[in-house]
């Protein structure tokens, strides 16, 4: 009885911080500007199945994908396992599924395949990171904490699935024993291999091991709960939502700023008519600071999982620029979670005097993007940092005149001479007679 | 010297005729003396098929797209609101440009501040112009040869054109050969987001000898392009690489008007 309250108090408190958290980050992405992205629901649903759930953009790098499939699968069919888990431990039963008979022995035994492919994907995805030079995990935005998170993650996982796989070896050596409430039940493919290990075991000591494991692995399921929420490996959940709302048109499209809209018009005629959407847009002419991105933009940057495969497929990337599109992604999220930290440390909104443009991302990272998409193609989870770069570019030049020299250069022509070059429209039919 | 009767909107509106299609030639295909062939090569296979086409002539003036990518929304919307009054003026109703970059801005761009008209890249028109048989290209100049095809950003990736431009080169009988960075995985020139205008910033390499070279190791004889900036981009750098003499940079256009002895 004692056990259950106190396994009711840990995933109570478990569960309430989780939640917590993220009405926390519900409340940042909402400081985001408005963007409707309600429309075109049928296709969203179909965007969110092809590309979250079957994660359809992951196999264009096939080792990755397999690897990352298998724990995706893991992880998904593991968590009926933690139902029963949870069950368990709220009724004070011990596998509470176990009528299920056949059906039960065959989940058991596809939990503990997946447990055991989930580990070796771990260590493969562990050595990847670790031991090979693969240039995307060891960049500059990836030293530090970055590299720590990824580790942190696998690791946990790796000990996580070796509680479970080590528990049903001790359950099975108590069943064969007969003893106590440990009936006979489930099928172990891989855990069978295991019990050697336990061989000698008193059955006291056999039942504190499993019970030992049981609680590490709910309370470390519990853990992981909470930690996901800060680290990159909050893509788990947040793909879901974050392929729904993607943007469904051409890639090649930009939106067009509403308040420059409704000031071309004014200036073309005083008393044009101004829409209620361009009445209400804001003043500031694009992103000097993340609160001016779309509330989807920093979705965005929380759905991010720091993979790199844009900042590996970007252009100026490659050819050694400054520009990297997963370290426009990170610096957005990093600077949300320190707006985040001064509103609760202030109680209100307070101008720290920093903003993403120039304190976390620099002109010459801007300036270097070829706007080719190439980053946008490549997110498994339909992230566009490509639309940051161009809110930014955009503040940069409307609002603080700083445009490369020669880029001011080619704005003068196209206003002067309907060129980026130096022309007359009068020649423009010229390559008629030539 | 070779000149061409192409007629203007307001030629044709003064005559009281509507041509089936407005031929949008952009900046560089007006004044680049390298796009200008492109140009040419295009008008020669729209005169050859009986298609009825005018261009805006002196009324054109840039889409804004390197404005916009550039940041400069002001001057973009400005550059807009006069194209499509124009445009509107004319009733236009269909739009045909060598140019991905105009097409992607007029395409998409346009609709949102009142330019609402049916865009298609050249590759596109050329396709079906060959699929209706009005266009009756096979082999040629080019039988036999090994061509790769470059495929413009703002054409692939950016609005998902992969094969038009690629069954328009199948006419050549060439010998086609892809890159690895090819359709949605295919490497920018580096022109795109108004670089074509600037120089690059600080790294260790240029963009356009990354694809040059990655397009020479194919050992091809002809580079195919379908925009006027990757022709800039590519022709350079095969240059810079010494390989002028044995690679041409061609535009789907020009190969197919030489195919067919246009």
């Amino acid at each position: 009885m004692i056990a259950q309250i106190i396994f009711a108090l840990f995933l109570g408190v478990g569960i309430y911080f989780f939640a917590r958290k993220i009405r926390e980050v519900n409340k940042l992405i909402a400081l985001g500007q408005p963007l409707d992205r309600k429309d075109r629901i049928s296709e969203r649903w179909k965007t969110m199945f092809r590309v979250a759930m079957g994660q359809s953009k992951m196999t264009s790098r096939p080792v990755a994908a397999f690897f990352h499939l298998i724990i995706y699968l893991g992880f998904i069919i593991i968590n009926i396992e933690v139902l029963e888990i949870i069950a368990d431990g709220l009724f004070g039963t011990h596998r509470l599924f176990a009528p299920l008979g056949l059906v039960y022995d065959y989940l058991i035994a596809s939990f503990e395949v997946l447990a055991f492919l989930v580990l070796v994907a771990c260590v493969v995805f562990l050595s990847r990171r670790n031991l090979y030079r693969i240039r995307r995990f060891n960049m500059d935005e990836l030293k530090a904490w970055p590299r720590q998170d990824a580790n942190i993650i696998l690791v946990i996982e790796i000990f996580l699935m070796s509680a479970f796989l080590l528990m049903n070896a001790a359950d099975q050596l108590l069943q064969a024993a007969g003893h106590g409430h440990y009936i006979s039940a489930g099928l172990f493919p891989i855990s069978s291999m295991l019990t050697p290990i336990l061989s000698g075991w008193t059955t006291e000591s056999l039942v504190l091991a499993e019970r030992g494991l049981w609680w590490f692995h709910i309370l470390g399921i519990l853990a992981f709960l909470n930690y996901v929420p800060y680290s990159k490996h909050f893509h788990i959940l947040l793909a879901f939502p974050n392929t729904f709302y993607a943007k469904l048109d051409p890639s090649g499209k930009l939106d067009n700023l509403l308040n420059v809209t409704r000031e071309v018009k004014l200036a073309f005629d005083p008393s044009a008519t101004i829409t209620p959407e361009e009445a209400s847009a804001p003043n500031r002419f694009g992103a000097r600071d993340v609160t001016d991105l779309s509330w989807k933009q920093l979705m965005d940057a929380y759905s991010c999982t720091e993979c790199g495969r844009c900042t590996s497929s970007c252009p100026a990337n490659l050819t050694g620029k400054k520009l990297s599109p997963r370290k426009i992604m990170m610096d957005t999220r990093d600077r949300l979670e320190e707006i985040g930290r001064n509103r609760l440390k202030n109680n209100a909104e307070s101008d720290d005097g920093k903003s993403l443009l120039h304190d976390y991302i620099t002109p010459e990272e801007l300036w270097a993007c070829t706007s080719c998409n190439a980053c946008v193609e490549e997110c498994p989870v339909l992230i566009d940092p490509l639309s940051i770069i161009i809110d930014l570019r955009r503040n940069l030049v409307l609002e603080e005149s700083a445009a490369p020299q020669e880029l001011n250069g080619m704005f003068t022509r196209i206003e002067n001479n309907g060129a980026p070059w130096q022309f007359s429209p009068s020649d423009r039919m010229n390559w008629t007679q030539s | 010297m070779e000149t061409f009767k192409v007629p203007t909107l307001s030629e044709l509106a003064t005559a009281g005729v509507t041509p089936e299609i407005v031929f949008w030639v952009g900046c560089a295909g007006s004044f680049d003396d390298r796009a200008r062939k492109v140009t040419k090569a295009v008008a020669r296979i729209l005169n050859h098929c009986g298609i009825t086409f005018a261009v805006l002539g002196t009324e054109e003036s840039c889409t804004g797209d390197p404005a916009k990518r550039a940041g400069n929304e002001f001057l973009f919307q400005m550059q807009a609101s006069n194209n499509v009054a124009t445009l509107n003026g004319y009733s236009v109703k269909k739009i045909v440009t060598a140019c991905p970059h105009c097409f992607n801005t007029l395409k998409n761009e346009y609709p949102g501040l009142g330019g609402n008209y049916e865009v298609i890249h050249h590759s596109e028109l050329l396709q079906e112009l060959i699929d209706t048989g009005k266009l009756r290209v096979q082999g040629g100049a080019y039988k036999g040869k090994r061509i790769t095809y470059h495929d413009p950003c703002y054409l692939g990736r950016a609005n998902s054109v992969y094969e038009a431009p690629r069954r328009v080169l199948m006419r050549l009988d060439s010998l086609m050969v892809e890159m690895k960075r090819s359709r949605s995985k295919g490497l920018c020139c580096g022109a795109g987001g108004a670089q074509m205008f600037k120089e690059p910033e600080q790294g260790n390499k240029d963009i356009n000898m990354e694809r040059a070279e990655e397009a020479l190791a194919l050992k091809p004889e002809v580079i195919a392009v379908a925009c006027p900036f990757c022709m800039t981009m590519l022709s350079d750098g095969v240059k810079m690489n010494n390989k002028e003499q044995e690679v041409s940079v061609k535009d789907i256009a020009e190969l197919l008007a030489e195919a067919a002895d246009l």
